[in-house]
């Protein structure tokens, strides 16, 4: 008996550990989000969060849905490959009120040199120009329409340089 | 050697990540596991000569692991969500798994050892004082009154085996921070099996350095003599450890040097200049050649005893600069370069913002107040009477 | 164009689904969308890239990306064919106004140089190295293939921006919270492709569901050398490169 009681205060020690140990537990059975584990270590949860963002750019095909003719002429032409927004910007609130947000249509002086801009490590048969020389300041769309950017009207082209 | 013509890092690269918050952490987690370390030289490997610096070593120890989370709070995003660390731990996380490893050390291993050590002063202490104070103390008695001599034979008996399992534990403690760096592949600068085991040698030669220092200040502030067998021995195990701390950052770096692998170029041209001066002059010549050559020296000359203090003193300081400044290259040097091998970025530390230098000071500083607290409240100073 | 909801129902399955989730405001998946059908994955053909900077710009826009950070970001790279393993990177403001063409007398300026553009995000790595470090489970891949955060749960403690190999990862520096490249998971659980493939004007950056056997990329893949960044990390990228040069970082 002597020995219990010599040890008797290592076992308030064990008690003060396991009332620490079961208010930890408690603590996290409540704390911890409920979709948490579902798919692995992970708030299953957070992923409806990152779906539910809102949509800024509409998508070239929610555009040609109602600009289909536009689409007709852009088939045909160079920049059959190159979508509405990829100009035009984003466009998912024009799309969801056509009505009343409208989009303001680019300024092409700044618009086609971000991509015809000649440069040195652009691949090799990419259309570019040095603007300054083939423009001379001039807007682009003055000569090149840019749905469709190829020149047919040879008037149209006089005093531009390739 | 040819150098990159441009300085290209990774757009979001410009601001460093761990400020010298993080630097400070395992410099605190070190100078515990040192502590403890030096504890147990005595408890557990009978050295006698440290016996006057054993509860010291253990109230320095807690003193700074209790401050040890606090830079981590400052510098998360959000502090108020840290407790998710404990609730649903990432397992592969060598963070998370930290964070059990610390609350381990902290109440299986420290708290209950100086409880077990001090039980008998606490239960005097909980008879004669009054007032707040008493609570204190009965509340730290955990309502046990018995200190009989078959009482206190149990407590040695139960603290050695602690202190067994607390050396493990020290390293444990230290190495895992060690690991933190040392498993991330991202980063050439610390990927290495060998950080670990530099961190836990580097941990304890701070700890041993700063119980070393405390206890000679605070023996002559109290006016008291300082035993110098207890600090030659001290001064005799720092330099040991040292010599091996100091040969495996060398390794580290003559493989490093000789292996000459991708990253090689980019490190080697950072050490040779950002970090010429924490690197080379702080860390590895006043910080680590100069303190092994003045330990070397009192252990192989004949030097007076006044001349010795001095030189001890000298060598702590020195020893415990190098130590910070290794953390500080390992954290901040890590992150200096460009994980492209490119190109560089620099660390803008200003002191008055949250994880500045004005915080650092204060959480360096801090954890001196709490040890005055514990040294107030479970002198360290009486004989420590083991029922043996 | 007097156009109503009818109307719609006729069009492709796609748009149909866009159109209804830009109407209803607060979108949520697609009802049709199972995780376990897909497994999503990027091409990016260095050879097509022409550094315009549209994917850069595209994605900040749609996904409110702060200034000065990036979640995908174009390099462009200067090699001199003697000396592969020091090319000359830069990446003005990641590419997001495009490049200007380098003054004469700076970058190399001797020697046979090739230069191209390499557009950059995260690479959705199926052993990634930042869902390991993640000390509360605040990022992970779903089973679909997309490396997410968790704004939520993130305690923004940096540790996953230092396991990334490939610097894509940042800390918003208002939320305080670990963000990068979500693969657009908002929109390609709709039917519709990230914001960078549908602003890239030579689709060198494609969207890919390897799950679908329809999908492009297998016949690609089949008939191309492609590579990912940093093999020898073994992250598992799934964002495959095409004509990826050696001295590319």
């Amino acid at each position: 008996m002597n020995r219990f009681k010599d040890a008797e205060h290592l076992l308030r020690v064990a008690g003060v550990f396991l009332i620490g140990v079961t208010a930890f537990l408690l603590f996290r059975a409540w704390f911890v989000p409920p979709s948490f584990g579902q798919y692995g270590h992970y708030r299953a949860d957070s992923m409806k969060d990152v779906a539910a963002l809102p949509v800024v750019h509409a998508g070239h095909e929610v555009c040609e849905s109602c600009h289909s003719d536009v689409l007709d002429v852009k088939k045909a032409g160079k920049h059959a490959g190159v979508n509405c927004e990829a100009c035009h910007g984003p466009q998912g609130k024009h799309a969801e009120d056509p009505g009343s947000v409208k989009p303001v249509l680019p300024d092409t002086s700044v618009l086609c040199a971000r991509c015809h801009e000649a440069n040195s490590a652009k691949p090799k048969g990419f259309p570019a120009v040095v603007t300054a020389e083939h423009s001379m300041g001039m807007p682009c769309n003055t000569c090149h329409k840019p749905h469709s950017p190829k020149i047919v009207d040879d008037d149209a082209a006089k005093g531009g340089k390739k | 050697m040819a150098l990159p013509l441009n300085n290209f890092t990774y757009p979001n690269e410009t601001e460093l990540q761990w400020s010298i918050l993080i630097v400070l952490y395992p410099f605190i987690t070190g100078l515990v596991a040192g502590a403890f370390i030096l504890a147990s030289l005595e408890r557990v490997f009978r050295v006698e000569a440290v016996k006057p610096t054993y509860r010291l070593a253990l109230l320095t120890a807690l003193a700074f692991l209790l401050v040890a989370p606090l830079p981590l709070q400052l510098h998360l995003g959000h502090p108020e969500r840290s407790l998710e660390m404990y609730l649903t731990p990432h397992k592969s996380s060598a963070m998370a798994m930290f964070g059990f490893v610390y609350l381990w050390y902290l109440m299986a291993v420290l708290v209950l050892e100086i409880w077990l050590d001090y039980r008998r002063d606490i239960v005097l202490l909980a008879r004669s004082s009054k007032g707040f104070l008493k609570l204190i103390y009965k509340v730290l008695t955990l309502g046990s009154d018995n200190i009989s001599e078959g009482s206190l034979r149990v407590d040695d008996r139960v603290g050695y085996i602690v202190t067994v399992i607390g050396i493990p534990s020290a390293f444990l403690l230290h190495g895992y921070v060690g690991f933190i760096f040392g498993s991330i592949k991202a980063n050439p600068w610390w990927s290495s099996p060998l950080m670990p085991v530099v961190f836990i040698f580097s941990a304890m030669v701070s700890g041993i350095a700063a119980v070393m220092l405390l206890y000679m200040a605070l023996t002559k502030i109290r006016g008291e003599k300082i035993s110098m067998p207890c600090v030659d021995t001290v001064a005799k195990y720092l330099f040991y450890i040292f010599i091996i701390d100091f040969s495996l950052e060398m390794l580290d770096l003559i493989h490093r040097i000789y292996e000459a692998d991708e990253s090689f170029r980019s490190l080697d041209f950072m050490v040779h200049t950002s970090l010429w001066i924490p690197h080379v002059i702080i860390q590895i010549l006043l910080g680590t050649l100069v303190p092994i050559g003045i330990l070397g020296a009192t252990q192989l000359l004949p030097i007076t005893e006044f001349a010795r203090k001095r030189l001890y003193v000298l060598a702590g300081c020195l020893t415990l600069v190098g130590i910070f400044a290794m953390r500080w290259n390992v954290v901040i040097g890590g992150q200096l370069f460009s994980k492209s091998l490119l190109g560089y970025t620099t660390y803008e530390l200003h002191f008055g913002s949250r994880e500045g230098l004005g915080t650092a000071i204060f959480l360096t500083l801090l954890p001196l107040g709490i040890l005055y607290v514990l040294a107030r409240l479970l002198p360290p100073w009486q004989h420590h009477e083991s029922a043996t | 164009m007097n156009m109503n909801r009818r109307f719609f129902i006729s069009l492709t399955g796609a748009a149909a689904v866009a159109w209804e989730s830009l109407l209803a405001g607060s979108p949520e998946e697609s009802p049709n969308y199972k995780v376990a059908d897909h497994w999503w994955a990027m091409l990016i053909d260095v050879e097509k890239c022409i550094g315009c900077g549209n994917c850069v710009r595209a994605c900040a826009a749609e996904n409110n990306v702060p200034e000065g950070f990036y979640r995908t970001w174009i390099e462009r790279y200067q090699v001199d064919d003697e000396n592969m393993t020091e090319p000359i990177v830069d990446s003005p403001n990641g590419g997001i106004n495009g490049f200007p063409q380098r003054a004469a007398g700076t970058g190399l300026t001797t020697g046979t140089i090739k230069e191209f553009f390499v557009p950059k995000m995260c690479n959705h790595c199926i052993d990634s190295p930042c869902t390991q470090v993640c000390p509360v489970g605040a990022t992970f891949t779903t089973p679909d293939g997309v490396t997410l955060v968790d704004e939520k749960y993130c305690l923004g403690c940096r540790y996953c921006v230092q396991a990334c190999p490939y610097g894509c990862r940042f800390i918003h520096p208002e939320k305080h919270v670990a963000q990068k490249c979500t693969l657009c998971y908002h929109r390609i659980t709709k039917g519709l492709t990230t914001a960078c493939c549908e602003a890239c004007p030579t689709a060198a950056r494609q969207l890919a569901d390897l799950k679908n056997p329809k999908d492009p990329i297998h016949e690609f893949m089949r008939t191309h050398s492609v590579q990912v960044l940093k093999p020898q990390m073994a992250t598992g990228a799934k964002a495959f490169y095409a004509h990826l040069d050696g001295s590319v970082r």
